[in-house]
């Protein structure tokens, strides 16, 4: 968080053209979680598109962040599957449990949490994903013992 | 691996495949799909490997690890060839007893057999389990077969075949005829003739031509590509490169969502393999045809799906569509004729060039021809892929596929079709499934998302649901899309809370009207149908919601309360720990008392009570 990225060695990879730009933003993406504004600046001098244009794509695609996210990133899936065998009350459990009002991160910087249309894991609704781990079938029952599992490996970290 | 530079190479690379393998080894082929994979599936990989390797049978038997089989609900789940035994809910424990059961005379492990639900008797083979013995898996046939990531499973399977085919026997306007004459429809969504749309662009004389594999699969209970992709992705692209010899192409992108990670990772293989082989690249089989495939990521937004924002999307800029015509088999990608198809679609063709347009013709029903993957989802036994003949009705998919509704509700609607498709209720159950019944029935056929509903879902709050989902991913650039569905949406959240009135179902209508006719593209002029659909088949649902301000189903919050039944209440205390609002009262072995002031509605309680004392009202 907060420090100024390197970006050189990415983007030497890309031309300066246009189609570019999503790639590159989902690279840096990749690589910090978010987009640093700074980063933005840099890529919009490399491809020499305009950052305004930059901008206006960076907010339009739900996959771009500007805010750096938490150490575990939750992901809600929210698809018609998920809807109807019960994940608004999953939702609501994870907002409850991590003492926030409505998605994003909480203050400690742990966890961010996301809610996501569909992760194509339908059979097995409803389901969430923390960091790259998919857990299926959940109820409101099972959210307390999954953060726990996040929550203790920091802690045991901590103590090492 | 040696470049393939001739028909004869090709069939000497098959010959020598099919030659390597004996059909009598044993394979344990299990699924690694996206589903089965987070139900555990990799850690069942790693104790199969670690039993073959300690009975000293790696040579012996063949480890494979597959893409998507279709029945998530079971995961994971395996095969085991020659036999073709199924296994379900197979965990790590169990990787002993099947490797001991492939070495001493192949006796199955009778545990792991799928249970019929009705006979309560073990079913053996995969097609004898009624899940996949009513589908007919044209696509999706060999995914229980090969290793996606192994071309040269492909190609055991006949695959490229087709692709010798077109390239040595045929010309453009061979395959053009043969797709037409097939009467193959796009399966992305709304059905365009893919023959027409081919005809269209061989029209244009702008070079260069363009192809785009469209890939993201943005319908929310939708995953039937994402399985394609990551199951058999040498089918779509031996599909895109007859594509790119009947339409004169030399680059095509696929246009991948990036929330599936394992479908880009497979592809991306099959693209290098593809590559090294020859059959992409320059002169592909020594025809002379140079075709390249580029993969492109989505970024997250549905509206992607829409042809021209997929191409404003891969260009680099939002994803805001633009007025057709021109089309974009006119006018697409950086300006020039493009051809752009689903994932469902381009595989289809090597089917149609292999098997004759006939054959495939003689598939569905007399305007929707072929096969239709759905993924059957939602309240319903047998979750998952589905592959069956177009015109199959709606009782076949639901009671003969998917084992009926689980706790013995009683069906209420079936969503077809993702945001722009409609509820259809269950009085219509004896509904053939194709591109006209399902329009006709204000829905319609969509990329093929379709989710069961039982009587404890609110069709008001499903409703709602989609039109939150299309607000968010509306583009903006249109007004009637942009407002009408904030509008709608206000209306719906409006009536969920009790606070709507009976004129409001009027507002609903003519907004949604207004929407559909007015709209810039596909993802406005199909907004309003969930909404429609659920006031024309659901009304007295509304109307519950309006004047009585009762939700029948139980499902919208600010209208239902909480109460412990005391005569049922056993006193347990189960529901005391569940709570976190401390709103159970009560002391253990004596009846319990909700206080309504503190209750949040979470339902907690109603999950864990087991003498199902609590009650909803």
């Amino acid at each position: 968080m907060g420090e100024t990225p390197n970006l050189q060695e990415l983007l030497r990879d890309w031309p300066d053209r246009p189609d570019s730009l999503i790639p590159v933003l989902q690279e840096i993406q990749d690589q910090f979680h978010y987009l640093p504004e700074p980063a933005l600046r840099e890529v919009a001098g490399h491809l020499r598109v305009p950052l305004s244009e930059v901008f206006h794509v960076a907010t339009f695609y739900n996959c771009f962040s500007l805010e750096p996210v938490g150490r575990h990133l939750v992901q809600v899936c929210l698809g018609t599957a998920c809807h109807v065998r019960g994940a608004p009350r999953v939702l609501d459990r994870l907002l409850r449990d991590l003492r926030l009002g409505t998605p994003g991160t909480t203050a400690d910087f742990e966890f961010t949490l996301r809610t996501v249309r569909c992760m194509g894991c339908c059979g097995l609704a409803p389901v969430a994903r923390v960091d790259a781990n998919t857990y299926p079938h959940l109820t409101q029952a099972k959210v307390p013992g999954l953060l726990k599992k996040y929550r203790r490996k920091e802690q045991a970290q901590a103590a090492d | 691996m040696p470049r393939l530079q001739s028909l004869e190479d090709l069939e000497a690379r098959r010959a020598a495949c099919v030659g390597a393998r004996d059909p009598a080894k044993p394979c344990l082929a299990l699924c690694a799909g996206s589903g089965c994979t987070a139900s555990g599936a990799p850690e069942v990989l790693e104790a199969l490997r670690e039993s073959l390797k300690r009975a000293g049978l790696e040579e012996t038997v063949e480890l494979k690890s597959t893409g998507c089989h279709g029945f998530c609900e079971k995961g994971p789940v395996m095969l085991t060839w020659p036999e073709g035994t199924f296994y379900n809910q197979v965990a790590a424990r169990d990787a002993k007893e099947i490797v001991a059961s492939v070495s001493n005379g192949r006796r199955p492990v009778e545990r792991l057999l799928y249970r019929d639900p009705t006979s309560g008797e073990r079913v053996q083979r995969e097609e004898d389990v009624p899940f996949y013995r009513f589908q007919q898996r044209v696509l999706f046939g060999n995914n229980g077969r090969i290793d996606p990531k192994n071309i040269d499973d492909y190609l055991g399977v006949g695959g490229y075949a087709a692709l010798g085919k077109a390239l040595t026997g045929s010309t453009p306007e061979q395959v053009v005829d043969w797709v037409k004459r097939a009467g193959l429809r796009g399966r992305g969504g709304a059905g365009f003739p893919t023959g027409k749309k081919w005809e269209v662009m061989r029209a244009q004389p702008a070079t260069p031509k363009y192809l785009i594999c469209n890939a993201d699969e943005g319908d929310p209970g939708a995953f039937m590509d994402r399985s394609l992709l990551e199951g058999n992705p040498h089918s779509v692209i031996e599909g895109m490169i007859i594509g790119a010899f009947a339409l004169g192409a030399r680059e095509g992108y696929i246009y991948v969502r990036a929330e599936y990670p394992l479908a880009v990772e497979h592809f991306r293989v099959a693209l290098a393999q593809a590559e090294e082989c020859g059959l992409l690249g320059e002169s592909i089989l020594g025809s002379g045809l140079d075709f390249r495939i580029r993969l492109v990521q989505g970024a997250g937004a549905f509206v992607c799906g829409e042809e021209t924002a997929l191409i404003a999307s891969i260009e680099g800029h939002v994803g805001e569509p633009l007025p057709r015509p021109p089309f974009p088999a006119q006018k697409g990608l950086w300006g020039k004729p493009t051809v752009i198809n689903n994932v469902k679609t381009w595989a289809s063709v090597p089917v149609i060039v292999n098997r004759g347009p006939e054959w495939y013709a003689a598939i569905g029903t007399t305007g929707s021809k072929g096969t239709m993957v759905f993924s059957l989802v939602g309240k319903i036994n047998n979750t998952g892929l589905v592959e069956v003949p177009m015109g199959i009705t709606l009782r076949e998919m639901i009671y003969k596929i998917g084992g009926g509704i689980p706790n013995g509700r009683a069906l209420k609607a079936v969503q077809i079709g993702g945001p722009s498709g409609g509820c259809i209720p269950a009085s219509l159950i004896d509904l053939p499934i194709d591109y006209e019944a399902l329009t006709e029935a204000g829905s319609m056929m969509g990329s093929g998302g379709m989710v069961v509903m039982d009587e404890t879902n609110c069709m008001v709050d499903v409703a709602r649901y989609f039109m939150e989902f299309l607000e968010e991913e509306s583009c903006g650039k249109c007004f009637p899309c942009r407002k009408g569905t904030q509008r709608m949406r206000e209306i719906l959240t409006r009536i969920s809370q009790g606070q709507g009135a009976e004129d409001d179902l009027k507002l609903l209508e003519d907004l949604g009207w207004m929407v559909r006719e007015t709209s810039l593209c596909g993802l406005g002029q199909t907004a309003p149908n969930p909404v429609l659909t659920t006031l024309r088949y659901f009304r007295d649902e509304y109307l519950a919601h309006v004047r009585e301000r009762r939700c029948p189903a139980k499902v919208c919050k600010q209208l239902i309360t909480y109460s412990i039944e005391p005569t049922l209440c056993d006193g347990c205390h189960a529901c005391v720990h569940v709570c976190t609002t401390e709103a159970i009262l009560g002391e253990k072995k004596a009846a319990h008392t909700i206080d309504a002031a503190k209750c949040i509605k979470c339902g907690a309680c109603l999950e864990v009570c087991q003498p199902k004392a609590v009650l909803v009202t």
